[in-house]
């Protein structure tokens, strides 16, 4: 049984928010919600979505959402799910939305402790590559070559000199009950992820990749087909994991051009040729090890 | 149902609770000045494929009738609905 756009609840529960125009984080968090339902507590910590969802007096959530400290997205959750069992409830999700930077960096131990404890909560990653709303700072997340304002690109150091952490296979090694990469560029797996994540018990976590296009550079209006564009030419790539076991979800045979991609983006603007060559040869080692350790489908 | 863009705006503390908790869905002010270009569906064009519905950030493009309209009261005008359509129904056009 997959979910498809024409049985998606028709119902709004992230609306009038004052994201960018083109925002990905904010249709991630729309669309997730849209699965889920107004059953779902949501915790947003402090990032882009809380910064644009809550502007007293306009709050923008239509289901229950609170905001929590940045650190602590998967703690609020672990709360609100063990609060609402000692009620009685029993019909709702606790679902979190933290950026990049408030799962990867600021809020892993949290992250890290609810996996362990195995709380029955979704934590979604909205994963749009550096801290955002507070002026596109690098995080650990922050793909290799990219201009942020604290890993500026000049004459020496051509932007961020880190590769990207790889955060889903970080959660994956928990033994977590499920993971899961998707992206909004990829709207129906993205979908389906949240779906089997609401149906699942114990923690389930899924990384969304979502442009932002104030902080990568690129028109409003193109912010899905760069998401896509991402999956297509091997820099991101759609994978669950599931009963110990990886499994690749879309293993693209023939990659789009990298340049291409790195071009559309004034974050990439500056690099060079040989940057753009071992952008290459990361992506080319890393599906060279996806190819052997995942379960192709 | 969905947030919907209230008559009234609290201004004075008895209006504001006490609770640190608020109304849900509380909307005071629009987003459409934000806007330089707006969306315009072309209903002859619309297969009703609902793409422009499923990718749209804002969530300002709804049902009706089969096809899509535009709740112009909060679309920025990003145009990833323009992009999206591949019926080549929604054109863009200038905010006077």
């Amino acid at each position: 049984m997959s979910i498809n756009v024409r049985d998606l609840n028709e119902s709004e529960f992230f609306y009038g928010h004052k994201a960018c125009a083109g925002c990905g984080g904010s249709l991630a968090v729309r669309i997730a919600l849209k699965v889920l339902g107004e059953r779902s507590v949501a915790v947003l910590p402090a990032g882009c979505m809380s910064a644009v969802g809550f502007n007293f007096p306009q709050l923008c959530f239509a289901n229950n959402a609170i905001i929590s400290t940045f650190a602590g997205t998967a703690s609020m959750l672990t709360g609100i799910e063990a609060g609402l069992r000692a009620k009685g409830v029993s019909d709702f999700h606790a679902v979190g939305f933290a950026g990049d930077g408030g799962t990867a960096d600021i809020g892993l131990q949290a992250l890290s402790g609810a996996i362990d404890r195995n709380d029955n909560i979704i934590y979604i990653c909205y994963d749009n590559e550096a801290y955002m709303n507070t002026g596109i700072q690098k995080s650990s997340l922050t793909p290799f070559g990219a201009r942020t304002t604290t890993t500026p690109a000049g004459k020496n150091i051509r932007g961020n000199v880190k590769d990207k952490k790889n955060m889903f296979e970080i959660v994956a090694a928990h033994g977590i009950p499920y993971a899961a990469t998707a992206s909004i560029g990829y709207m129906n797996d993205f979908m389906n992820k949240v779906d089997k994540a609401s149906r699942i018990h114990g923690t389930k976590y899924i990384h969304v990749m979502a442009p932002c296009p104030t902080g990568w550079g690129h028109e409003p209006c193109e912010t899905v087909e760069i998401a896509k564009e991402a999956v297509d030419c091997g820099l991101w790539y759609l994978a669950e994991y599931e009963d110990s076991e990886y499994i690749l979800n879309r293993n693209v045979k023939d990659f789009t051009d990298i340049s291409q991609y790195l071009r559309k983006q004034s974050r990439f603007r500056h690099l060079r040729d040989e940057d753009i060559e071992y952008i290459t040869k990361s992506r080319d080692a890393k599906w060279n090890e996806i190819r052997t350790k995942y379960k192709t489908v | 149902m969905k947030p919907y863009l209230r008559d009234h705006t609290p201004v004075l503390l008895s209006e504001i609770p006490d609770a640190p908790s608020y109304e849900a869905g509380f909307l005071v002010s629009k987003n459409a000045g934000w806007r330089s270009t707006r969306p315009v569906i072309d209903t002859e064009k619309c297969t009703g494929c609902l793409m422009c519905y499923l990718h749209c950030p804002e969530g300002v493009i709804y049902k009706a009738g089969g096809k899509v309209a535009v709740d112009y009261d909060f679309c920025k005008g990003c145009g990833i609905c323009v992009r999206i359509c591949r019926a080549g129904a929604i054109e863009t056009e200038a905010e006077r």
